[in-house]
């Protein structure tokens, strides 16, 4: 898995509660059967017109933020659906950090299985952030030091030790959990006595 | 978490799950069950693929296509895309050993509506897919949520998941329903109250006279929309409306096993004075058939309600949120939420594509027809619910209405097959997710129970039930 360890660059405002998976990345390009090349795809319906063609006053499609690796947007970001091709679609773009004031559980989850670190902040320090990524401000993301910095601005934010630790580390999750595999294997033996109903393999 | 002391219905089904500990402080949970569909899936068995990784215990996997197939002629997927997706999954399916219902088995049907069709969803136990929904089967007891496919694939290759416990959420909502109140509008009532984030970290837990005097249908119903409110998942405590709807499908446990599972199963309801981190009360009483007038399902006001100013939002963001909504969703504020015409009907999805539902628009637009100017279409949740309405005469009463009758599966509740609406187009529809392009791009959704859908297709506008005979 993809390593996380500190980011510097310019960070694209997108000022929307709820920002949806949907929004992210629309269902049409759902059907591909691959982790890889949905970047172009990202926020489809705001990056593109009816016919295809660039919207564009849409921030990502405006130099310089057409570069940018951190996003700063509302609350609530990545609700709605499963689809881990919202963060395969950012990741393709080339976004490693997404910073609200709060993400949807199962997106947040999502993201650190694909080196990007979302970071939640306070509403204040979301405005502040908000106004530095719109006036390009120049952000720093320090994961070890759990620090973002832009301008005057030096904010800590909290991450679970684990996530951190996977994220600096690009850990494979399956790997280590089948360090546990005798541990499965004999709570499957426990659970056929006491549960027989659900090994009653179909 | 503490072993002593009462215990929640979540907790209970976590400690019984718990496989151990790992050194970096995370949960191994063990996953009883984990249905597959054809969408968040490939990606997981090429992952096992490159990494020369058998799947674990293949026969506690089931398989379904639900979310990308036709709901006519579907001998032959034309989508090329689609057609490598579905066949991708019958593939895998059959690679690893894992069951699949094709699009020519009865069986086959929206994920979350086969699993308890099947009798595969049971109390206390953990079930798993990669889709959000999936919150759907707590309303049988059990523990189930939306997992990305990284997880998809870590399920498969391990039959566990890594888990940190969620927080207790308890909403109880006590009273007789009053009449023309059914369990979507109590669910878009709950959102409108908490908010798209209200449940987030949590596991929420429905409980009160409401909630146990619902069917296991409109149980399913409120299960499902907890993701709408930020919570992976819903549970309700099983009870004998439980027991009896499990008993004798397919893949219940058989005579042999059924008391010993009963009396298990029993003992998994929230003890008493088990302790939660939020707790709502609701009066069934205060509540209205909800429409939604936004892009976001917490979006909702009473059917008798209007649509919103955005003046009177109370803070900037919310202010600009509505003005957003309203723009996309071509409405001006202070509009009679039954003044909004509709161009089309959706009736299905995972939240109500069931039996109870059809019966439902059935009865309602019996020897009726459905208003000139909207197009109404019927996607049962699965190919049984499909023959048990065929059987019933449901379908000809549908279609003397003017209704479609399609094929099972997601349809366009997400419109990823050929089921969408066009650019401004407005569509009442029994779904889940009104956001913006959920049903096609530039399509305008208003999220409603079956029966508001149903009059609704009749007359044309949104409709009060309670002002509809």
């Amino acid at each position: 898995m993809d390593k996380f360890n500190s980011l510097k660059g310019i960070a694209a405002p997108l000022p929307i509660v709820n920002i949806d998976t949907d929004m992210i990345i629309p269902k049409q390009f759902l059907k591909t059967i691959k982790r890889t090349g949905l970047g172009v795809s990202l926020f489809y319906e705001m990056r593109y017109d009816s016919d295809g063609n660039l919207i564009k006053d849409f921030v990502l499609n405006t130099s310089p933020f057409d570069q940018s690796k951190i996003l700063v947007a509302g609350d609530n970001f990545g609700c709605g659906s499963s689809r881990e091709h919202a963060p395969w679609s950012l990741k393709d773009f080339g976004i490693k950090c997404v910073i609200s004031t709060s993400f949807a559980d199962i997106f947040y989850n999502n993201c650190f299985q694909n080196g990007i670190l979302p970071i939640v902040v306070s509403p204040e320090q979301l405005d502040q952030l908000m106004t530095a990524a719109t006036n390009q401000i120049e952000f720093s993301i320090d994961l070890p030091e759990q620090t973002v910095k832009a301008g005057n601005h030096s904010i800590n934010f909290e991450i679970e030790e684990f996530r951190k630790d996977r994220l600096l580390q690009g850990l494979d999750d399956i790997g280590i959990t089948l360090g546990y595999k005798d541990k499965i294997s004999a709570y499957e033996e426990e659970k056929k006595n006491k549960k027989p109903w659900l090994f009653k393999d179909n | 978490m503490s072993n002593q002391g009462p215990k929640t219905l979540f907790d209970k089904i976590w400690s019984e799950h718990l496989v151990g500990q790992r050194e970096d402080g995370t949960s191994l949970l063990y996953i009883d069950r984990h249905l597959v569909h054809e969408v968040t899936s490939p990606q997981a068995f090429e992952g096992l693929k490159i990494s020369n990784r058998p799947v674990h215990r293949p026969e506690a996997t089931i398989a379904v296509a639900d979310h990308n197939v036709p709901t006519i002629n579907r001998q032959n997927i034309e989508d090329p895309q689609s057609k490598i997706q579905v066949e991708t999954l019958a593939k895998n399916t059959k690679e690893h050993g894992i069951q699949y219902f094709d699009l020519m088995d009865q069986r086959q049907g929206i994920v979350h509506i086969i699993g308890p069709e099947q009798g595969i969803t049971q109390p206390g136990m953990t079930i798993v897919c990669g889709d959000s929904h999936t919150s759907t089967h707590g309303a049988f007891g059990a523990l189930a949520f939306g997992i990305g496919t990284s997880e998809v694939e870590h399920v498969l290759a391990t039959q566990t998941i890594v888990q940190n416990p969620a927080k207790n959420m308890r909403i109880s909502v006590n009273g007789d329903l009053p009449f023309g109140v059914n369990s979507k509008d109590l669910i878009l009532y709950i959102i409108g109250k908490i908010g798209t984030a209200g449940g987030t970290g949590h596991v929420i837990e429905y409980a009160g006279s409401s909630i146990m005097g619902l069917s296991m249908e409109g149980r399913m119903t409120i299960c499902n929309m907890s993701i709408e409110a930020g919570a992976r998942a819903g549970l309700i405590s099983p009870d004998q409306t439980t027991f009896n709807y499990i008993q004798g499908r397919p893949y219940a446990p058989g005579a042999d096993h059924w008391d010993q599972a009963v009396e298990y199963w029993s003992s998994l309801p929230s003890d008493n004075d088990a302790n939660y981190d939020h707790e709502i009360v609701i009066d069934s009483s205060e509540i209205d058939p909800m429409v939604t007038w936004g892009t976001s399902p917490e979006d909702v006001v009473s059917v008798k309600g209007l649509v919103p100013n955005p003046s009177s939002a109370q803070t900037e963001n919310k202010k600009k949120s509505i003005e957003r909504s309203l723009e996309y969703m071509g409405l001006k504020p202070g509009t009679k939420i039954t003044d909004i015409k509709l161009d089309k009907i959706f009736i299905g999805s995972c939240t109500n594509g069931r039996i109870e539902d059809l019966r439902k628009v059935a009865s309602i637009v019996k020897d009726k027809k459905i208003a000139s100017h909207v197009q109404a279409m019927i996607v049962p949740g699965s190919g049984l619910v499909k023959k048990q309405a065929e059987e019933e005469g449901i379908d000809i009463i549908l279609k003397d209405a003017g209704f479609e009758w399609r094929e099972a599966g997601c349809s366009m509740c997400l419109g990823m097959n050929p089921d969408q609406l066009k650019p401004g187009e407005r569509c009442a529809s029994t779904s889940n997710r009104n956001f913006e392009g959920r049903q096609g791009r530039g399509g305008r959704t208003h999220l409603m129970s079956p029966e508001l859908a149903a009059a609704s297709a009749i007359t044309g506008n949104i409709s009060d039930i309670r002002d509809f005979t």
